[in-house]
């Protein structure tokens, strides 16, 4: 009989974990709260830096995965330590014995309507980088207006910000305002489109170039200094006022559409499971890792591992690596047992 | 604009305030711009609404301007605030409410850093004890004037002869309002609504039957700003400010603006003679300017108090368009009289702006 591998989080970090634990012979058993598998990447259109289809991947993971078993709409109720097992109970009334657990729960979208300055959910045609990406796969959206003359995007929202309670980068915001920056160019060539940005975090492999491409094929204008504030015209435009911090002078910008870059932040859901089994919460509120050099993937309770933005911010790639290896130590973990 | 979105922020930024027994302190300002507003306070305060509201001659500055100055030791302001609070103590009060926004701001800042540094609290007091052997407890509430006529103003609807509403239309009244930079920008959880979508008199307009109107400028400085306008050379930096709001908020059409600060009707009220005198511009119909009223005054005439004795005619620009549009009965002809009906002289009137 198969060794059963409990996977709490079906998003893309489940799902690479699964498919490689198939690979190796084992059951794994995904948890997913929502009723679909994906996760954030599920609501996502396309992937920086080479413009990946969100859905051909999930669609080839799916594929790979349909030996999986799957729980979906469903929450993990209990998670108790039972002699070198785990005792899952979930709220659909199954029980689940497994010596390895992995934890892939991922991250939330930190809440922009929490920065009131920028007005989201108050003014009309402000939005999250969530909803845009949402808006290019349905392009359905009564906030995107039809023929916007200027477009912009705000940095670090809810990232890098002590007052709202987050020190940590998000990573990944930088990049995905250029991308869809440039998305919302090739859709409307003639829009002006601002990035307002601290500073551009661009450390992966294409991204600097991603961010020359933004400039030189798409004037995409960067503006290094955070929006102040936000106010609604007689028009039903946005008044965006900023400090451009290199000519060192304010600055009054009307647009027709300001995007938000949300950024992540721990997963609630998460903290409820690791208070069910004594797992260690880092200050930043995501999972604590055993270390944050050699060890990422493990916790400080035998047998469950982690995978993924529960321990922190990550990109797509990062993700799937960090999958990829939680499933390499759960092998090691249970063979060695 | 989304008023959920508003709804929502508003109801996350809300505050305790008793509904009676307050230690009431002037403003050092105020009596001297618009003097019947503090009057209208204690009037509507304790005449209308019954409610107990003591103040006392011994209180002083709080020393607010000269620390926003940066003419003054903290410690000094701490003081001095500190024998405010003995002030309240001795006559037996623990609710506090300045009519001063920056008071507000200054108290509301003290006792913060006091929660924090304790150690400073506890120098503070043996300063004061060494000052004038006094000794305080801390205000167990603390609000602005403002944030009580906001708490009593469904109270005083209930009690309106007039209502925000244009009799000649039956349309809204379409009010501006203007919050002190030190009422929430500072501290957020002290104001009602928080501090980038105040309700404390978005709610009194509400409730006095006005509509409130939301601009791109709403949030900036009214022009006053202790340090452009103290400094006498940057005063155009004060009329420019001032300039930017009324440019913003034009194209909407305004009947009135309301303020909850001592400086920022005056600098509203007064800037609009000189942008005149600069631009010939006016923002108002027909020549006139956007009338300037402090929330008192605005309840006053809410509550139908002669505009002469809420002491209108010492505004700069002309209240008699708004007092037309909402129907309220005045005699011209005593504009100019004092308490006593007595001629106090009238100001000669300027081209750039039209008066009455």
């Amino acid at each position: 009989m198969k060794e059963n591998i409990v996977i709490i989080g079906g998003g893309i970090a489940g799902m690479e974990a699964a498919k490689q634990l198939l690979v190796l012979g084992y059951n794994p058993i995904i948890i997913e709260q929502e009723d679909h598998l994906g996760g954030h990447v599920f609501q996502w259109h396309k992937l920086f830096p080479d413009m990946t289809s969100s859905h051909e991947l999930l669609n080839d993971l799916s594929n790979q995965i349909k030996d999986a078993n799957v729980f979906l709409e469903t929450k993990v109720n209990s998670l108790n330590a039972l002699g070198d097992s785990y005792n899952v109970i979930l709220n659909n009334g199954v029980n689940i014995v497994a010596k390895a657990i992995l934890i892939a729960s991922g991250f939330h979208l930190f809440d922009a309507a929490k920065k009131e300055e920028y007005g989201y959910g108050v003014y009309d045609h402000v939005i999250t980088n969530a909803d845009l990406e949402a808006w290019f796969n349905k392009r359905a959206d009564a906030r995107i207006p039809e023929h916007p003359k200027a477009v912009g995007f705000v940095h670090c929202v809810g990232s890098r910000d002590l007052k709202a309670g987050n020190s940590q980068c998000s990573k990944v915001c930088c990049t995905t305002a250029i991308k869809q920056a440039i998305e919302v160019k090739e859709i409307f060539p003639d829009t002006e489109v601002y990035c307002f940005y601290m500073d551009l975090r661009l450390f992966g492999k294409k991204y600097e170039d991603f961010y020359i491409n933004a400039q030189r094929d798409f004037g995409v204008h960067f503006i290094r200094g955070r929006v102040s504030e936000v106010g609604e015209t007689i028009d039903n435009r946005l008044q965006v006022k900023a400090e451009d911090t290199l000519t060192g002078k304010p600055l009054k910008v009307t647009l027709d559409l300001l995007v938000l870059m949300s950024g992540m932040v721990c997963n609630p859901r998460t903290n409820e499971l690791a208070n069910m089994v004594g797992l260690d919460i880092d200050d930043d509120g995501f999972l604590k890792s055993r270390d944050n050099v050699y060890s990422i993937m493990e916790s400080n309770r035998p047998g469950i591992f982690y995978a993924g933005a529960c321990t922190g911010t990550k990109t797509v790639p990062e993700t799937v690596a960090e999958a990829r290896a939680a499933v390499l130590s759960i092998h090691r973990y249970l063979t060695k047992a | 604009m989304i008023t959920e979105g508003k709804q929502k922020i508003w109801s996350d930024y809300q505050k305790e305030i008793p509904d009676d027994h307050w230690y009431y302190v002037r403003s050092c300002i105020r009596q001297n711009f618009f003097p019947a507003s503090e009057k209208m306070f204690t009037e509507i305060t304790r005449k209308v609404l019954g409610k107990d509201i003591y103040e006392t001659p011994h209180h002083t500055t709080c020393g607010g301007i000269a620390y926003h100055c940066d003419t003054i030791p903290q410690e000094t302001v701490m003081t001095i605030v500190a024998r405010q609070f003995a002030l309240m103590t001795e006559a037996g009060y623990e609710n506090y409410v300045p009519s001063c926004i920056t008071s507000f701001g200054n108290y509301c800042e003290i006792l913060e850093t006091w929660h924090e540094f304790p150690e400073l609290e506890a120098k503070i007091r043996e300063n004061l004890w060494k000052a004038c052997k006094r000794e305080f407890n801390k205000p167990k509430y603390l609000a602005h004037t403002s944030d009580l006529i906001y708490h009593w103003r469904n109270a005083i609807a209930a009690k309106a002869k007039h209502h925000l509403v244009n009799k000649e239309t039956g349309e809204p009244l379409k009010i501006v309002e203007h919050i002190g930079c030190h009422y929430a920008k500072m501290f957020p959880s002290k104001g009602v609504g928080g501090a980038e979508y105040p309700y404390v008199l978005a709610g009194m307009i509400e409730s006095w039957g006005g509509q409130v109107v939301d601009y791109p400028e709403r949030r900036h400085c009214c022009g006053y700003g202790f340090r452009q306008y103290h400094v006498k050379a940057n005063r155009s930096y004060s009329v420019s400010n001032t300039w930017k709001k009324f440019e913003s908020m034009e194209p909407f059409h305004p009947d009135a603006i309301i303020t909850n600060c001592p400086g920022c009707p005056y600098f509203l009220d007064r800037w609009q003679y000189v942008i005149a005198e600069q631009t010939g511009k006016t923002y108002g119909k027909d020549g006139y300017g956007i009338p300037v009223l402090t929330y008192e005054e605005l309840a006053g005439i809410i509550l139908g108090y002669d505009p002469w004795d809420l002491g209108l005619q010492l505004h700069q620009v002309a209240v008699e368009p708004l007092l037309d549009k909402i129907g309220v009965e005045y005699d011209p002809k005593a504009k100019y009289l004092g308490l006593n009906k007595e001629d106090i002289m009238r100001p000669e009137l300027p081209k750039s702006i039209k008066c009455c």
